[in-house]
């Protein structure tokens, strides 16, 4: 009985096995929602474990059971990150997630390969039991696998299972405490120089073929095309495969960009109910203040993403479940590793239109580290959803109405144009970085390409849960700090700056002659502007003059780092003041606002296109900054990032202001 | 009798092949390991729109590479006669 001597210390079942084995629905099934994520230590490689609870039939007591799904391998001479996390877990004793049993997931309707794999586990002499998943699939095929020769031959407990169907289940289960042999087999393992490697690895296919021999029979149908031959050949059609390709593409933008707007509008006016009441609830003070505009406010940017992420998610899970993924790969790989990037960049780049936050999570699913990183960095320069309010009211503030080019509005096309240059700058940006960051990887393209099946929807269920908890509490607690910090910086002065404001306007007859309401807009905007963050959007005026920025709009460029469309928000504040009547609109107060050296306006055409580039270039957002360290698990890469586009931002302001003045 | 050998990247759709051996050493093993051993049969499956990558049947599965990847691999070409 190899099971924990103490009860308080699971039995580690870890599942292993070649990617596309159905390892992760047998996990699903074992663990249900059950489960958790994390990563690996010091990589990002998703770490999913979960507890299953296996009968003892001696005492009839349930046994606690750890599993870890292992990432998918093909072999024990890992290729990728992915594989290195999988082989050192199962080499290494020393690792802290080495399991006491392993079950190796293969595909029994692709025996021979994945056999590769299982042999050399089994090599490790860690106690193993083999699953034979898609039993049913294997059976249709007219594959009939004898598993007491398998087992005989292999040394190893062996279960017929089809974790789709639930079938084998408990077997399995039985199988993995009921003291599973050590192998006593054939294989040698040492390690060896690559040639000798390369003999090893023709020999035990040689073995492999031997043993499949013996213990498969086959029968052999008729060879009609399957399903999978011919779905290939309208999804890796020349002209279908990329209509229908655009087809989703446009289906999941239209989600995440649409429909996910009106959860989105429920979570932001919950929040401002939330924080209406604690206005008028909580006892005025410093706390309050800090709860309200600091940690609630970070919150609500935090929870405001939910339904994005869910939804391009379910999207992407589906994509991958159904086999479609890999083929997006093999049609797009061409044109895409010209720029450094994977077949698969194309989601993220997409889905970055909508929001970065999402579209960077979905990088995951890019196995390449090299090819996954650049497509994180050049994301966010894809003009997302949160530009749309500052571009719009920067448009129509610089752009006439009237100005038309042939039949169309000009104001359209300076938007689309926006796009278009946020696209050209990621591919672009992409192209350099080939050439600077270096990787050990080598790029392999050397893939599986998966049957298609129907998706499983309790298990994108199960993803969709996953992928929101993981950004709530990875990405969620380095927001909340920014937003607190800049809440901090925007809301508090050096010294006694606010109260005397506050002095000013209750000893001054001004309060006579506003209402109330407008009084308070203008000590906002006072505040605001001796706050910290005025102090600083009047130190850096010097380097933001020569694009065109006055020290208004260098306020508006700190604020708007909680999100790109707090921009509006803060011009709205900083011009409250000096309208008496409050009649004009911010686009009205920005477009009268002059220069009081010059007398010539802040706003004109070179100023307000100076600062759409810069938007559409700048990293103008903490939680895109949150989620690049948490998916990089360093801070160099938020850090470079936020530079680089930092100095695109810049430099491309400063030529066209200059250009244009 | 002559065995003639060409690279995998230069059979058509359609076209098999006899795996002889690989010409470049950091591909090699990786394909060995994914089955691609010296005297499997493989078949070109399917040819990307833009001409690479590739995807092959190989040892029960379909296996997807790039045209570099797949010019490493010599092949000893199966006529139509040899099929039959």
């Amino acid at each position: 009985m190899k099971s924990s001597p103490e009860n308080d210390i699971p039995l580690k079942v870890a599942l292993a096995g070649n990617p596309n084995s159905g390892k992760s629905t047998l996990f699903n099934v074992l663990t249900g929602l059950n489960q958790s994520t994390g990563n690996f230590p010091g990589v990002t490689v998703d770490k999913k474990s979960g507890i299953t609870k296996i009968l003892n039939p001696e005492n009839n007591q349930a046994i606690s059971v750890e599993i870890v799904d292992l990432p998918g391998t093909y072999s024990l001479s890992p290729t990728s990150i992915d594989e290195n996390v999988a082989c050192d877990i199962l080499c290494n004793a020393q690792n802290e997630n080495h399991p006491d049993v392993v079950i190796v997931v293969v595909d029994a309707t692709n025996l021979k390969r994945n056999l590769f794999f299982a042999t050399q586990v089994i090599e490790l002499r860690i106690p193993v039991v083999l699953a034979l998943n898609m039993i049913d699939l294997a059976s249709d095929r007219g594959i009939e696998i004898d598993i007491e020769i398998l087992s005989k031959k292999l040394g190893v407990n062996v279960v017929k299972l089809s974790a789709r169907k639930n079938y084998g289940i408990e077997e399995l289960k039985s199988a993995i405490i009921s003291s599973p042999p050590i192998s006593h087999n054939n294989f040698v393992p040492k390690s060896v120089s690559k040639e000798t490697k390369e003999q090893l690895t023709i020999e035990r296919y040689r073995t492999i073929t031997g043993i499949i021999n013996e213990s498969v029979k086959t029968e052999v149908k008729t060879e009609k095309q399957s399903i999978t031959t011919r779905l290939d050949k309208i999804f890796t059609h020349k002209v279908w495969g990329y209509l229908i390709f655009l087809g989703i593409l446009f289906l999941i933008f239209q989600s995440v960009f649409y429909i996910a707007n009106y959860p989105m509008i429920w979570i932001e006016s919950l929040f401002v109910k939330i924080s209406e009441w604690g206005s008028s609830n909580l006892p005025q003070g410093e706390l309050s203040a800090l709860l309200i505009n600091g940690i609630l406010a970070g919150l609500s940017g935090i929870v405001v993403f939910i339904p994005q992420i869910a939804l391009l998610f379910a999207f992407i899970a589906i994509l991958e479940d159904t086999g479609y993924m890999a083929r997006v790969s093999f049609i797009m790989d061409k044109l895409m590793r010209k720029f450094g990037l994977n077949g698969k960049s194309v989601i993220p780049l997409i889905s970055g239109v909508a929001c970065a936050i999402p579209a960077i999570m979905s990088t995951r699913t890019i196995s390449n580290w090299k090819e996954r990183l650049i497509t994180i960095m050049v994301t966010p320069l894809m003009s997302c959803s949160a530009r749309l309010p500052v571009y719009t009211l920067l448009i129509a503030l610089v752009i006439p109405e009237e100005k038309k080019i042939g039949i169309f509005n000009m104001q359209g096309f300076v938007l689309m144009g926006l796009y278009l240059i946020g696209f050209i700058a990621a591919m672009g940006s992409a192209w350099i970085m080939k050439f600077i960051i270096k990787s050990k990887e080598k790029s392999f393209f050397i893939m599986e390409m998966p049957v298609y099946r129907t998706p499983r929807w309790s298990s994108i269920g199960i993803t969709i849960v996953d992928k929101v908890k993981v950004f709530l509490f990875d990405a969620g607690k380095i927001i909340i700090a920014i937003s607190v910090v800049l809440w901090m910086l925007s809301s508090h002065a050096p010294g006694e700056a606010f109260k005397k404001i506050e002095k000013k306007y209750s000893a001054t007859e001004l309060s006579n002659t506003n209402s109330p309401e407008e009084t308070n807009k203008q000590i906002a905007s006072e505040k605001l502007k001796a706050s910290y963050a005025g102090i600083i959007g009047k130190t850096i005026e010097p380097i933001i003059r020569p694009l065109g920025f006055d020290w208004k709009i260098g306020i508006s460029l700190i604020t708007s780092f909680v999100a790109r469309e707090v921009f509006v928000g803060t011009m709205a504040t900083i011009y409250s003041v000096g309208d008496k009547n409050n009649t004009q609109s911010i686009r009205e107060k920005m477009l009268a606002e002059t220069n009081p050296e010059t007398g010539e306006k802040i706003f004109t055409v070179a100023t307000g296109v100076s600062l759409m580039i810069f938007y559409a270039f700048a990293m103008q957002c903490m939680s895109t900054f949150a989620v690049v360290y948490s998916e990089t698990k360093k801070w160099k890469w938020p850090v470079i990032q936020f530079l680089y586009m930092g100095a695109l931002a810049y430099l491309s302001s400063l030529i066209v202001y200059q250009l244009l003045k | 009798m002559d065995i003639v050998l060409c690279t995998l990247a230069q059979l058509a759709v359609g076209e098999q092949g006899i795996i002889h051996s690989f010409t470049d050493k950091q591909t090699s093993l990786k394909l060995l390991e994914m089955g691609c051993t010296p005297g499997e049969k493989v078949k070109i499956k399917n040819i990307a729109p833009l001409g690479d990558p590739i995807a092959i049947s190989v040892s029960g599965y379909l296996l997807s590479l790039r045209k570099e990847e797949a010019s490493t691999i010599l092949v000893q070409k199966i006529t139509v006669e040899q099929v039959k």
